[in-house]
């Protein structure tokens, strides 16, 4: 291959003199504009670092003459918003806690607060929307169907002591037994149970088995979850003969649930928010459409 | 004598990798072992098979030793593929989390091939796109043949190797956990190995040069080896938890950690994807565009003002971290003084085409260059800009950097490196031109609208979800869920993800255009370029 030598243009400046396999070099000066930017970067640079800390000394640096520091100012914007929320705050936890709604200053104050709350600690199970993860049994705080009750009281309860966790005494707790495991039903009566909540949950079913898991349910269910199959509260056990399921409520869910049992926890956040942060998320779950 | 010496080594090399893979303590270590056996093994077979034969008619009377080059664009050519569809399909796993399903967790799922992708387009296409023109360029512009006989071809195969067993750990779990640098220790120990070789090789070569004085490519192409070498080296120091074990414990920890893997993660892109590839640009860009560099003083002036001020860029990537003030005052004002030394190199690179603009219109080749020259400058402002420290609280961890990387990667290292590839293959296989012009026109076109769609929508994203994060109500309580940003990416996520797809289409025309330019067009009639240029 016999590369021609790079030509210049008549008039161009000299070039260096030298080539490399046909590569010459002008001897253009630097571009002025390109050398005073680069002048000016440094120069701002010098000034910069005068202001702000930079040096490394002996021990420690120079502070700069600014006082500039990064902790230093996020202490400080954080302890601004402290100050202007705390009589809000103050308010907030000397409240009744039914009362707080009546107050519109404090409840938009709570609510507000009580979002930011939510977004940070509890969408992580519940959703950034709060409509829970069905799949994986996070219930769903938009509706009106409450497993330990959806008073302002029993939510911030629920909150503060979490449920059926091992590092808060007064956690709730309940336990369903896992009638499959354990041997406590025959898998015959495990589908005819399961039957029965079908029909009681108005559900496609099959109307005989039904009616043997209607004497299954009397004798082995019906202690928590009533009779009539609509829940108790006090005991977290969920209201059967709606459409709204935890773990889901077709045969397959329904069986896996009587069988294995489920077993749902959340942790007291009273070690980890404040009783103000406790209140305002409590009242913010209140408000987004179920509170009672 | 020296071949039984190799054999004796090789078969060593094939056992000890046997029996370490039968006392692994974990999946990556046993694999690599494995292929560090077959490898050696294969090796022994080829050499076995060769011993006593005649050096080769072709390796003795060519003056140049282009050999390793072909091998090279291959390489370059291939692990492009594999490095831009790997971040397609991770660009798609973003955007649709259901491409993670169940039965690929732990080996297929994003978290295994972001590394793998990251690996395969720096080390993998970068790094072998860097070795074939060292060797192409020291050569031509030394006008002498390769120094060190086969140990070009060490350091071409001694690559490959260290890119199969990186490639085969990552998906498995081996990593060391530190960005641009995951590959574990033997891995590592490996690299430098192959990257002394390469230094000797590219010295080698520059000290028996028949030219009076060095070109400016080989400045930036030396800068990048022995600076690698040192960053990686330094970053890397570790002590493994057994030989027979992937795993080992850095000698540095907490901030300080941070701040040597940043010192390395910045200057990888500071030596290996700028100064290494201006180190290209400075030789093909005039061969093509037919034209003298611009200046020779803005040259060396640029030359030393990037390699001293890039080397303390580094605690820019650590602003508002639990690195002190003062260190991330440096980092980020060393940046901002490096925007014009940066733009020495653009500068450079376009006026040398002064005079000869018209070829814009005809050659897309140049095209190809000249867009790449375009995005490293427009990256090396966003660098500095990126840099301030009240810009970085916006943009820091948000997908605008994301975006930023890919403009210089997309547009500047895949740019110039097509531009290179279309260069090299019609002369290296001794072919009349290039097989379709219009190909590469089509490639021109679909990477730069694939850039342009990738750079855009991360720009959207990032400064969308920087400003999400920041928003707060009238008293202070933050408004948006971390899962709320993720949402609202969506759109943008599908539109980076298509841009990826485009600039992966034109590579593969590449692939094409690059096979039929070796099968289908007549050799050149003149003599091959085998004296070498006084």
């Amino acid at each position: 291959m016999s590369e021609r030598n790079l030509t210049r243009k008549p008039g161009e400046v000299e070039t260096t003199g030298h080539e490399w396999d046909g590569i010459e070099e002008l001897n253009n000066p630097l571009p002025r504009w390109w050398l005073w930017t680069f002048y000016a970067t440094i120069f701002w640079a010098l000034i910069y670092t005068i202001l702000f800390p930079a040096w490394p000394l002996i021990s420690g640096a120079t502070p700069g003459l600014l006082g500039f520091s990064t902790r230093a100012n996020v202490a400080a914007e954080i302890a601004r918003v402290e100050a202007a929320n705390a009589p809000m705050r103050d308010r907030l936890v000397a409240a009744d806690l039914t009362a707080i709604k009546d107050d519109p200053e404090l409840l938009q104050f709570a609510t507000s607060a009580g979002a930011a709350v939510f977004r940070t600690n509890c969408s992580q199970c519940h959703g950034s929307g709060a409509a829970g993860v069905q799949a994986s049994g996070y219930p769903n705080l938009l509706d009106d169907d409450w497993i330990w009750g959806g008073a302002m009281e029993d939510i911030h309860t629920t909150i503060t002591h979490g449920i059926r966790n091992t590092t808060d005494d007064q956690a709730r707790y309940s336990q369903m037994p896992a009638f499959g495991v354990d041997g406590l039903l025959e898998p015959a009566q495990i589908d005819a149970v399961v039957q029965h909540v079908l029909a009681i949950s108005g559900q496609e079913h099959d109307a005989a088995l039904a009616a043997e898991g209607a004497v299954v349910f009397a004798e082995n269910c019906a202690a928590c979850h009533t009779e009539a199959g609509t829940g108790d509260r006090a005991l977290g056990a969920p209201n059967l003969t709606d459409a709204i399921w935890l773990y889901g409520g077709t045969v397959a869910d329904l069986t896996y649930t009587v069988t294995n049992a489920r077993f749902g926890v959340m942790p007291n956040w009273n070690t980890r928010l404040s009783e103000a942060e406790i209140r305002s998320v409590a009242l913010y779950v209140h408000s987004l459409g179920g509170g009672e | 004598m020296w071949e039984y010496l190799k054999l004796i080594v090789l078969a060593v090399v094939a056992v000890g990798a046997a029996i370490a893979a039968n006392y692994a303590h974990d999946l990556p270590y046993m694999v690599n072992a494995v292929v560090v056996m077959l490898a050696a093994a294969i090796t022994f077979l080829w050499t076995l098979r060769h011993v006593g034969d005649a050096p080769s008619l072709a390796d003795v009377s060519a003056n140049y030793n282009d050999g390793v080059v072909r091998a090279g664009v291959i390489a370059t050519t291939f692990w492009g593929i594999v490095g831009f569809l790997v971040g397609v399909v991770i660009a798609f796993q973003l955007a649709f989390p259901q491409l993670n399903p169940a039965w690929s967790q732990g080996i297929l799922n994003f978290g295994r091939l972001r590394p793998l992708h990251t690996s395969a387009v720096i080390f993998a296409f970068g790094g072998n796109a860097l070795i074939m023109s060292s060797f192409y360029i020291v050569q031509r512009t030394s006008a002498v043949r390769l120094w060190g006989g086969n140990l070009g071809w060490f350091v071409f195969w001694g690559w490959q190797l260290m890119i199969v067993l990186a490639a085969t750990s990552y998906v498995l779990g081996g990593t060391q956990g530190k960005e641009y640098a995951e590959t574990v220790w033997y891995i590592d120990l490996w690299i430098t190995v192959v990257w002394v070789a390469f230094l000797l090789t590219f010295l080698g070569t520059l000290m028996s040069r028949k030219e009076p004085h060095i070109y400016v490519a080989n400045w930036f192409l030396l800068s990048m080896i022995v600076t690698v070498a040192m960053l990686h080296v330094v970053n890397n120091a570790a002590i493994p938890v057994s030989i027979f074990s992937s795993q080992s414990v850095p000698v540095y920890s907490g901030v300080q950690d941070a701040m040597v893997q940043w010192w390395y993660g910045h200057n990888a892109v500071g030596f290996f994807l700028t100064a290494g590839f201006l180190g290209m640009m400075y030789y093909f860009v005039p061969k093509q565009a037919e034209r003298p560099i611009y200046s020779y003083k803005l040259s060396i002036i640029h030359f030393w003002a990037l390699i001293f001020l890039y080397i303390w860029a580094g605690p820019h990537h650590l602003h508002y971290t639990a690195l002190p003030d003062w260190a991330s005052t440096l980092g980020m004002v060393f940046s901002v003084m490096l925007w014009m030394p940066s733009w020495g190199g653009m500068i450079n690179g376009l006026m040398t085409l002064s005079g000869a603009w018209d070829k814009l219109r005809t050659d897309p080749i140049i095209r190809m260059m000249v867009v790449s020259i375009g995005f490293y400058g427009m990256s090396t402002f966003e660098g500095p800009m990126m840099s301030i420290r009240a810009v970085n609280s916006l943009s820091h961890y948000t997908d605008w950097t994301i975006g930023h990387v890919h403009s210089g990667a997309l547009g500047w290292n895949g740019m110039i490196t097509f531009g290179v590839l279309y260069f090299l293959t019609p002369r290296l296989w001794n072919r009349e031109r290039l097989y379709s012009l219009q190909l590469v026109s089509w490639h021109f076109w679909l990477a730069t609208i694939g850039i342009v769609l990738y750079a855009s929508s991360m720009w959207v994203t990032g400064i969308m979800e920087g400003l999400m994060w920041r928003e707060v109500d009238a008293n202070g309580f933050l408004v948006n869920a971390f899962a709320d940003t993720v949402a609202a990416k969506f759109p943008m996520y599908v539109v980076r993800a298509l841009g990826g797809t485009l600039f992966l289409a034109g590579a593969l025309i590449m692939c094409y255009n690059l096979w039929k330019t070796v099968t289908s067009v007549d050799s050149r009639s003149t003599a091959p370029s085998a004296v070498p240029a006084e």
